[in-house]
C-alpha cells in the first residue's frame, strides 16, 4: 500500500531522517517532484522565498551539498549568507553555539549546517528559534542525501515499497548509509549493508537492515546498488589491508554488477573514488543514475526550504 | 474553512445554508456561451491554461465547448501558482504551505494568445498570481482571463475578459463552483460560511 502524504511537515526543522514519518517523506519528494521543472523555465526562479535569508553554515568541506543548497535558494528567492569554518572565528575558538547566536544578529529564517559533530544540528535547533537543516553531521545523519536518492530511486521504480537495494563500502562512517536505512525501511524498502567486519556500525542490528561480508551474495536480484567511498578523514587507523585489496573485494566491477537485477541501477553519493569502491566503467555505465542524483538534490532543498516556510498547524487560509 | 477561487475545499457543515444559483444545465449553457466569446474576440489560435484546482476542469470544458465549434484542437495547459502567492513565505503569519501541483503548458507561449482560466474572480489575487508566473515561462502576445464567476470584492486593479456569471456577494459570503471532475457533481452555490472555522 502507497505511503500516504502529509499535508506539512511537523517540526520547525528537518535534522534528519530519524525524526520524519513516511507520510512526511513522502510530502517531500512529491513537492520536490513539482519542482523540478524550475530549473528547466525559462526564468529558472520562482518568489517564494523572496525577503527571507538563509545561512549556509559549513563546518566541514563540502563543494557538491554547499552548491546544492546554493542553487536551491536561489531558484527559490532566498538571500544567501555562506559562512565556512576555515577563514572564520570558530578557527578562533569560538563555540557553535556562540556562532549560531551571532549569526542570529543576521536575522536568518533558516541555518543549514554541515558540522562533523554527530548531533551538532540537533543541537543547535532546540536552542535557536530558526529552521535547522542538517546538511551533514558527523557519523550520524545527512538527510538532504537520503531524500535525493529516494526520489531518485522512486523516479526510475515509481515505488520504494518492496525496492531491493545494496549500500556498500564504509558503512561506519557513512551518515549517508544510515538516513538511507532509516528512510528506506521506513518506506518499506530492503536494504542490504555490505562492508568489511571492521566498516559496519556498531549499531547495525537496530537499523533493521541485513549485513553481507561479501558483495556478491547481496548484488544477487538487487535494484538498486549504492556505492560509497572509504572516508579515510574519519578513520583514525585503517580498517583493510590496501585500498588495491579493497577494490579487488568490494569494488563494484562490470562482472559484479551482472549478478544484480537486470533493470538495477547504479548510485553514488559522491565524491567518488574510482578505482577503489567503484570501477569507471560502471560509474559512467548506463545503469549508472549518478548524475540525476546531483540533479534531484536541488529539487529535494527547494522543497524542504519551501514546506519549513509554511506554519506547522493551522490550516491553509485563503488570502 | 472552505474557500474558492484557487483554493482547497473541505467539508462545509453549512452546505445546507448555501442556495444554487447554477444547475448542471445552467453551467453547460455557460461554459458554450463563454467559448463563443473566445471564439467572436481571438478566434481558436488560443491557449487555455487553468490555474489549479478549478481553473483546471474549466478550461478543459472551453477546451471541448471550442473544438464541438471548430473542429480543431485547442492548446491547454494547467498552471499551479502556489509558490507566487503573496501568503507564502516565512514572513506570513504560520499557515501550512499548498501543495505543489503540476504546470503544464503545450510548447511555448511566447507570442501566443493567453488565457488565464479560473472558476471564480474574488480578491484578483490569484490572478496576480497567476499572470507572474504565466511571464516567468515566457512572453505570450497577450493574456487575457476568462473565469465563470465574477464575485467582485477586488482587492487588485484586476478585471476578467470573459465573464459567465455576476454574482453579488458581500465580502463573508462563499461562493462554492463544484465540477463533476473533482467534486462529483456541476453547479454553482452561495451562501454565508459557518463561523469558528479557520
Amino acid at each position: 500500500m502507497p505511503v500516504e502524504s502529509a499535508t506539512a511537515l511537523g517540526g520547525k526543522d528537518v535534522v534528519g531522517i530519524n525524526h520524519l514519518s513516511a507520510g512526511e517523506i513522502q510530502l517531500i519528494l512529491n513537492t520536490a517532484e513539482e519542482l523540478l521543472d524550475v530549473a528547466e523555465r525559462p526564468i529558472k526562479k520562482v518568489p517564494a522565498l523572496r525577503g527571507s535569508t538563509v545561512v549556509n553554515l559549513f563546518m566541514e568541506p563540502s563543494t557538491r551539498t554547499r552548491f546544492s543548497f546554493e542553487v536551491a535558494e536561489k531558484r527559490l528567492s532566498a538571500d544567501t549568507l555562506n559562512f565556512s569554518s576555515s577563514g572564520s572565528s570558530v578557527s578562533k575558538g569560538e563555540t557553535l553555539l556562540d556562532t549560531a547566536r551571532n549569526l542570529m544578529a543576521m536575522a536568518p529564517d533558516f541555518i543549514v549546517i554541515r558540522h562533523p559533530n554527530s548531533g551538532a544540528p540537533h543541537r543547535l535547533a532546540g536552542v535557536i528559534p530558526v529552521s535547522i537543516i542538517n546538511a551533514g553531521d558527523g557519523i550520524n545523519e545527512h538527510p538532504t542525501q537520503a531524500l535525493l536518492d529516494a526520489l531518485t530511486m522512486r523516479q526510475r521504480f515509481d515505488t520504494l515499497e518492496g525496492l531491493r537495494v545494496v549500500i556498500a563500502g564504509d558503512i561506519r562512517h557513512s551518515r549517508v548509509a544510515r538516513s538511507n536505512a532509516f528512510l528506506l525501511t521506513k518506506m518499506g524498502a530492503e536494504v542490504r549493508f555490505v562492508a568489511p567486519a571492521s566498516l559496519l556500525p556498531l549499531d547495525v542490528e537496530d537499523l533493521g537492515v541485513s549485513t553481507f561480508l561479501r558483495i556478491e551474495p547481496a548484488l544477487e536480484g538487487a535494484d538498486v546498488v549504492m556505492m560509497l567511498r572509504i572516508q579515510l578523514e574519519r578513520q583514525k587507523k585503517i580498517n583493510f589491508p590496501s585500498m588495491r585489496e579493497y577494490f579487488d573485494f568490494f569494488a563494484l566491477t562490470p562482472e559484479r554488477l551482472r549478478l544484480a537485477a537486470d533493470h538495477a541501477v547504479v548510485m553514488h553519493p559522491g565524491p567518488m573514488n574510482r578505482g577503489v569502491e567503484i570501477d569507471s566503467s560502471v560509474a559512467d555505465g548506463e545503469q549508472s543514475l549518478i548524475l540525476d542524483q546531483v540533479t534531484n538534490g536541488v529539487a529535494i532543498r527547494m522543497a524542504i526550504l519551501y514546506l519549513l516556510a509554511g506554519g506547522r498547524s493551522e490550516a491553509a487560509s485563503d488570502s | 474553512m472552505w474557500v474558492s477561487g484557487g483554493g482547497e475545499m473541505t467539508d462545509d457543515p453549512g452546505r445546507t445554508a448555501l442556495h444554487q444559483v447554477l444547475d448542471k444545465n445552467g453551467m453547460a449553457h455557460t461554459v458554450a456561451r463563454m467559448a463563443a466569446e473566445i471564439l467572436e474576440r481571438d478566434g481558436d489560435d488560443v491557449i487555455l491554461v487553468g490555474i489549479h484546482t478549478r481553473g483546471v476542469p474549466l478550461a478543459d470544458r472551453l477546451a471541448c465547448a471550442l473544438e464541438e465549434v471548430t473542429g480543431r484542437k485547442v492548446a491547454v495547459g494547467r498552471l499551479d501558482i502556489s509558490l507566487y502567492r503573496d501568503d507564502v513565505g516565512p514572513w506570513r503569519p504560520a499557515h501550512q504551505q499548498p501543495v505543489l501541483k503540476e504546470t503544464v503548458l503545450p510548447d511555448s507561449i511566447d507570442e501566443r494568445i493567453v488565457y488565464l482560466i479560473d472558476d471564480v474572480i474574488f480578491t484578483g489575487r490569484t490572478t496576480r498570481a497567476g499572470l507572474d508566473t504565466l511571464l516567468d515561462w515566457g512572453r505570450p502576445l497577450a493574456v487575457r482571463l476568462a473565469v465563470l464567476v465574477d464575485r467582485g470584492h477586488r482587492e487588485l486593479p484586476i478585471a476578467a475578459d470573459i465573464v459567465g456569471k455576476v454574482i453579488n456577494t458581500s465580502r463573508d459570503e462563499d461562493v462554492r463552483v463544484r465540477f463533476a471532475e473533482v467534486d462529483g457533481e456541476d453547479g454553482v452555490w452561495i451562501g454565508r460560511e459557518v463561523k469558528d472555522a479557520g
